[in-house]
């Protein structure tokens, strides 16, 4: 057997036994929760045999949460994916990059100017609310493209100004997240660490067509990221235009991490760790590492929100401080290692 | 010979007159911030309250329950910060070390939290004491996540390391403050502010600081020969293990009393001792003292944008310090030598 049907046969066996492990992921947080529908009575309800209750809660509450934990796992997993190979630095993130606190800024400014309250959920803002998210995302990452660039960017400077514009517009937040009323104040921090909020099917339409458009243009480029994961000098030598090609993909990525953070928050450290498992089941070629990370980010997302919504219950916490939790162990012994 | 005598003496000239001229304006600072407020209050009766104390005077009351301690409070806030920069930046020869980059107000603040979460009897004391252990212990894991690294402690790995453990701490206390519902007192640590800083506060900045400026003062000359480097210091026969173990003790002792009672004060800690280094050059012997004094002026006045740019709604104090000094950072990381892995 050569050396690439190996590696495929690799991958397919990767791939299902992730998609089985999502599944399972996905029936569990089904039927867990402040009211629990046993796995026969989610079947029973699937074929429409359920109380009114238990429709209610799982096709409005539980189903759209788990389709929307998909979208944001796939969209912050591929975009952690594309900024690790095109700085060529394992560390590199959209949320330690200060991407995804542009576009949180954003968020707060929308609802701050045009909405005066967290707590809708119908109608067109939610479909304005992913522009808004990635008009912040894209100046924020505009931003450090521009203060990180000194005759070329650097990857390790580019790290460094991400961590100063993320202070930056920390502090800006801040001053605007005191000026809303208290129960807003609270739904803020809250969303800014990461939580699936509004969890509906309008979210997920709004949703979908970046993640469905944006990720198979990633798999598009895929030879070209594993050019520019080895070097900057055999990417350039093998004839692809570094600089172009660098800027098409980092748009790919500011526009997946500007969508999800729109629907699921400032999620950190899963665009970090989702593409690094990803690698170390298959490999660096991008063809089979990017489907292993999108699979890889949806199920950490989904257990992770599980795992947020019933460790504590009733209190719900924000999937985002789980996800922290279980990653930053890694991410600290990634930096010492490096 | 007497060329370089003479230029270490007018260097000399120099950071003193920078040390009294810059001590005369955090006086002055601090009497324009007790005048200012909600009533303004002229600074001649600002003076008599201080020296001729009349209790039935209402704006002699307001000075000196509300004005005073937070003028005070601010200035030795602002100092303690510039002063635990400037020795983690000596000690580590790291340009980007200080308090708020690794994560100390974090740290602080889930002291706080797991006190009033499982002791919620307990006094003002023991919670203060709780945050100052919580912000010690972040700076030395932060310390010795950077320096066990294969490559040692990089600008880099130091800003990085603080933000994962800042996260890490952080997500810590958001759960056990949404749990306990203490959300309301972890917002203050995020904000920071120097809104209630009362006597208490300047009494426990006050003993804190004494022992902590104490201490950086006895080893600031030691500190001098460390920033040249280890192999030097060694070279020339200093205990370089014990002069950073009492370099960590100063640290600890002012970045514990100053983010206790302010919480989140940005980069204040950071872009001090350059603007020192940069003012007076290489002397740890003036830049901790001279850094103390910038450091307290600059906060003082933060704090009075902050309670004027939005009247009468203060705005955090912390995001004013970030915003001056967000470009500072940015600058530094651009700078020669520090985007290094």
């Amino acid at each position: 057997m050569t050396a690439k049907a190996k590696l495929r046969k690799k991958f397919i066996l990767s791939s299902i036994i992730l998609l089985i492990a999502i599944v399972c992921s996905s029936l569990l947080s089904l039927n867990l929760g402040i009211i629990t529908i046993s796995p026969l009575e989610v079947w029973q309800t699937i074929l429409g045999n359920g109380t009114e209750q238990q429709e209610l809660v799982l096709f409005q509450f539980r189903l759209p949460r788990i389709t929307l934990a998909i979208l944001i796992g796939i969209g912050l997993a591929v975009s952690g994916a594309v900024l690790q190979s095109i700085t060529q630095n394992d560390l590199a993130e959209p949320g330690i990059l200060g991407i995804n606190a542009g576009a949180g800024l954003a968020i707060v400014l929308f609802i701050f100017f045009f909405q005066n309250t967290m707590s809708m959920s119908e109608g067109l803002s939610i479909f304005i609310m992913p522009l808004f998210a990635l008009l912040g995302a894209f100046t924020a990452a505009i931003l450090i493209y521009i203060l990180s660039w000194k005759r070329g960017v650097s990857p390790i400077r580019l790290i460094l100004v991400g961590i100063g514009v993320n202070a930056g517009f920390n502090a800006i937040l801040i001053i605007f997240q005191l000026k809303m009323d208290p129960q807003d104040f609270r739904q803020v921090t809250v969303w800014l660490t990461g939580d699936i909020w509004n969890a509906n099917w309008s979210f997920v339409y709004a949703l979908a067509p970046w993640i469905i458009i944006l990720v198979p243009l990633v798999l598009l480029k895929a030879s070209t990221l594993n050019l520019m994961h080895l070097s900057d000098e055999v990417a350039s030598g093998l004839g692809s235009n570094v600089e172009v090609e660098r800027r098409i993909l980092l748009i790919f990525a500011v526009a997946l991490a500007g969508a999800s953070v729109a629907a699921g928050g400032g999620i950190a450290f899963l665009g970090l760790v989702a593409p690094h498992i990803a690698r170390r089941m298959i490999g660096p070629l991008h063809q089979y590492m990017i489907p292993l990370t999108t699979l890889i980010g949806a199920f950490i997302l989904i257990t992770a929100d599980m795992i947020a919504n019933n460790l504590l219950s009733p209190t719900a916490l924000p999937v985002g401080v789980i996800i922290a939790i279980l990653s930053t162990p890694y991410f600290i012994y990634l930096l010492m290692k490096a | 010979m007497e060329r370089t005598d003479n230029t270490i003496q007018t260097k000399h000239k120099r950071s003193s007159a920078l040390l009294f001229g810059g001590l005369f304006l955090l006086v002055f600072s601090i009497g324009v911030s007790i005048a200012y407020g909600a009533t303004d209050i002229d600074l001649l009766t600002v003076w008599q309250s201080l020296f001729n104390f009349d209790s039935a005077n209402t704006s002699h009351q307001v000075i000196q329950e509300i004005r005073l301690p937070r003028g005070l409070g601010s200035a030795l806030v602002g100092a303690f910060l510039a002063m635990s920069g400037a020795i983690m930046q000596g000690m580590t020869r790291n340009p980007l070390a200080s308090p708020s980059i690794m994560g100390v107000t974090d740290g602080a603040a889930f002291g706080i939290v797991m006190v009033l979460a499982f002791l919620p009897m307990a006094t003002t004391l023991t919670q203060t004491l709780a945050a100052f252990v919580g912000a010690g212990l972040t700076v030395i894991i932060v310390f010795a996540i950077g320096s066990a690294s294969k490559t040692g402690l990089t600008p880099v790995k130091l800003a990085l390391a603080g933000v994962a453990i800042g996260t890490l701490v952080q997500s810590l206390s958001s759960i056990f403050a949404l749990h306990f519902q203490l959300e309301k007192q972890l917002s203050f640590w995020i904000a920071g502010g120097l809104a209630n800083t009362t006597w208490n506060a300047v009494y426990i900045l006050f003993i804190a600081g004494i022992i902590g400026v104490v201490l950086a003062l006895t080893i600031s000359k030691s500190l001098t020969i460390l920033s040249l480097g280890e192999d030097i210091a060694t070279g020339l026969g200093q205990n370089n293990t014990l002069i950073k173990i009492v370099a960590i003790i100063a640290v600890f002792m002012l970045t514990g009393a100053a983010v206790t009672t302010a919480g989140a004060v940005g980069f204040l800690g950071l872009i001090i001792p350059h603007i020192t280094r940069f003012l007076i050059g290489n002397d740890y012997r003036w830049i901790i003292p001279i850094s103390g004094v910038l450091g307290g002026i600059l906060l003082v006045n933060a704090d009075i944008v902050a309670r004027m740019i939005n009247a009468p709604f203060e705005t955090p104090v912390g995001a004013i310090t970030s915003i001056i000094g967000v470009p500072f950072f940015l600058y530094l990381a651009r700078g020669k030598g520090v985007a290094k892995a």
